[in-house]
């Protein structure tokens, strides 16, 4: 496993810019997650660290070594591809054994049939080894598509939105595998995802891209509790932030043109009326949709809350974030 | 994408049957036309009305396949045993066989040539389709468009300068000269064909053998190649009807070592009268390979009407 280091990488697609001289550094053995819309540059990194992208400027470094200029096979890293992207002429068994028979790895017949055998059945897919790929559901061919990463010893992982198309309950799983196959083996994984839940369980480390560059590292903790920008802030967090005026609950500090609130921000049962407008029982958790001075805010309260709509409820803010016109958090 | 099926209603099935059956009959009609009259005797293949039942003889096969001389009265009175029964049909005939006749080579210059080209045209076909699909080739649309300008006029239009040029070049009746010819006029239907195939093969299978530990080569051949199956066997059925079937620069072009069966099975009909049992069991035994050909790549085809079937 090995540390991977991005500096001043940029990717031009024709006049779009995907990647606006990103910076990024995994540390070795680091669990780290991108976040960002469509569009942000997620995608384009890791194709930029896997080598299926050469970037137009800047430099890619595993471990210490420059790779910029090396082929995909070149670099082993092991890539789990948003499609599954299985190999439809092959057996699942042939699929696992297709990294492993590379001129890169050449693996014994009996170590080949050990490793696939061991991953299969951590992927609960070691039934349908001597399947098709293509007569496989497609929570099936996502498992075998990590299977094919995880068969490997490679210098690092790259997942893009691995779990996005499988059902609840698999997703939950391999949620935990994952994150348990990580911290077992020490391997570095850079991993895209739009799911929150994901970034939250699973990542030691969270990076925030937004056009191209990175707004903000840390810990899921960090960026969740202390965001740098509105945009950082409204990555994490359900339901999501509300942002309001910067006065709206009165005096706020110089500059600041807006308040960020997030449910555990809100006060219940002090300070000024709000109006409920609905009230959605998620089961777990129960939303609140307030009106306040016309404008809409959603929080959390009570799963066994009596308020219904049309009720009055008191609320304030507390250590809110504040925000300068052009997004940026003011620090009290 | 989902697709409503409902099974045919039984009249449904019963038109289609009934148009199929008639149409399999209309175009196989002149087949087995071709295939009685090369068992018929010379006077049976002109009977007028036209004999459906016949008297099976070997005769057609046996003029085709030698050459003979007639023999005199004398030796007829007293002829040395007939050996063998190609020999004894010879003789019923008031024949001998002097030796064999040219359409074996014909038919094995017919072979290396139509299935050569095919195998150039395939080899550079599946190349240039792929790079074409694959890589920013500058000015791509230009090829393109270049490559598929070159079929907008019947091939026999360059057939002088191609004569002149071959004949500077020494490639006159050679293999080489007409499997290059062929190849090119084949070339830009394959590069066309082959290029669809491979636009339809998603390119993440090719970046996840990239990332495998596969050379851009290797995952060319273990991935691509093997998912274009069915385009590169559609193709070559092509390729190789036209190269086997090619009659004009055959005639133009090849005259002795390289002459295919095409323009040699005409010739038949001088030698002694209108021999049509011989020129029909040239054109049957002619048809064979690439019936053969198109039925061990059936499997193939049938796959290719099915290929869109499964999710993208």
């Amino acid at each position: 496993m090995a540390e991977v280091t991005l500096s001043g990488v940029t990717v031009r697609y024709g006049t779009t810019t995907a990647l606006d001289a990103l910076d990024l550094h995994v540390p070795d053995g680091a669990f780290m997650v991108l976040l960002g819309p469509t569009g942000a540059g997620k995608t384009t990194t890791l194709r930029a660290v896997s080598g299926l992208t050469r970037p137009d400027a800047g430099e890619v470094r595993i471990g210490g070594q420059e790779v910029t200029g090396l082929t995909p096979a070149q670099r082993n890293v092991a890539m789990v591809f948003q499609q599954y992207s299985l190999y439809p002429h092959l057996t699942v068994r042939e699929n696992l054994e297709f990294p492993l028979k590379s001129p890169l790895l050449r693996t014994p017949r009996d170590a080949m049939a050990q490793k696939v055998t061991r991953v299969a059945e951590t992927l609960q897919i070691a039934h349908k080894l001597d399947n098709k790929a293509t007569a496989l559901s497609g929570g099936e061919m996502q498992r075998v598509s990590i299977g094919r990463a995880l068969v490997r010893d490679p210098v690092a992982y790259l997942m893009d939105e691995p779990l996005s198309s499988l059902d609840a309950k698999l997703r939950a799983d391999l949620r935990i595998e994952l994150k348990s196959i990580q911290a077992d083996s020490g391997a570095t994984i850079l991993y895209v995802t739009h799911d929150q839940i994901e970034a939250m369980t699973m990542a030691t480390h969270v990076g925030v891209l937004d056009e191209g560059r990175l707004v903000q590292t840390g810990t899921p903790r960090e960026i969740y509790e202390d965001p740098v920008s509105i945009y950082a802030a409204s990555r994490l967090g359900l339901p999501r932030i509300n942002i309001l005026p910067a006065d709206l609950f009165g005096t706020a500090p110089p500059g600041a043109r807006s308040i960020g609130l997030r449910p555990e921000q809100i006060r219940q049962g002090e300070g000024q009326d709000a109006r409920v407008t609905r009230v959605e029982r998620l089961g777990d958790q129960t939303r609140l949709h307030l009106n306040f001075r016309d404008h809409d805010i959603v929080t959390v309260t009570d799963p066994h809350t009596a308020l219904r709509r049309g009720d009055v409820v008191a609320i304030a803010p507390h250590r809110p974030f504040f925000f300068a016109a052009d997004g940026a958090r003011i620090r009290a | 994408m989902s697709y409503s099926v409902t099974d045919p209603s039984p009249l449904s099935r019963w038109i289609a049957g009934v148009t199929v059956v008639l149409y399999a009959m209309i175009t196989l009609l002149p087949l087995l036309w071709i295939i009685a009259t090369g068992f018929k005797s010379p006077e049976d293949s002109i009977a007028y009305p036209p004999k459906v039942i016949f008297e099976p003889s070997l005769e057609g096969y046996v003029n085709l396949f030698t050459t003979r001389t007639r023999i005199s009265e004398e030796e007829q009175a007293t002829p040395p045993p007939a050996e063998t029964w190609y020999e004894r049909i010879a003789r019923e005939q008031g024949q001998s066989i002097a030796g064999p006749s040219r359409y074996g080579e014909r038919f094995v210059n017919s072979v290396i040539i139509g299935f050569g080209s095919t195998f150039l045209c395939m080899v550079l076909g599946t190349a240039a389709a792929y790079a074409f699909s694959r890589f920013r080739v500058p000015l791509r649309d230009d090829l393109m468009f270049f490559i598929l300008s070159t079929r907008m006029m019947p091939p026999i239009a360059v057939a002088i300068p191609i004569f002149l040029m071959f004949r500077q070049l020494g490639l006159n009746d050679t293999h080489l000269g007409m499997i290059l010819l062929y190849t090119a006029v084949n070339l830009s239907l394959s590069v066309w064909l082959l290029k669809g195939f491979i636009d339809e093969i998603p390119v993440e299978y090719e970046e996840a053998a990239l990332i495998d530990g596969y050379t851009r080569f290797q995952a060319f051949t273990k991935v691509v190649l093997p998912q274009a199956a069915t385009g590169i066997a559609s193709t070559a059925i092509f390729c190789l009807i036209f190269a086997w079937n090619e009659y004009a620069f055959a005639v133009l072009l090849t005259s002795g070592t390289a002459q295919t069966a095409p323009p040699f099975i005409p010739t038949i009909i001088g030698v002694g009268g209108k021999d049509w049992p011989a020129v029909a069991a040239g054109a049957t035994i002619f048809l064979v390979p690439v019936m053969v050909f198109t039925i061990l790549l059936r499997k193939h085809l049938l796959r290719g009407i099915t290929f869109g079937a499964v999710r993208k």
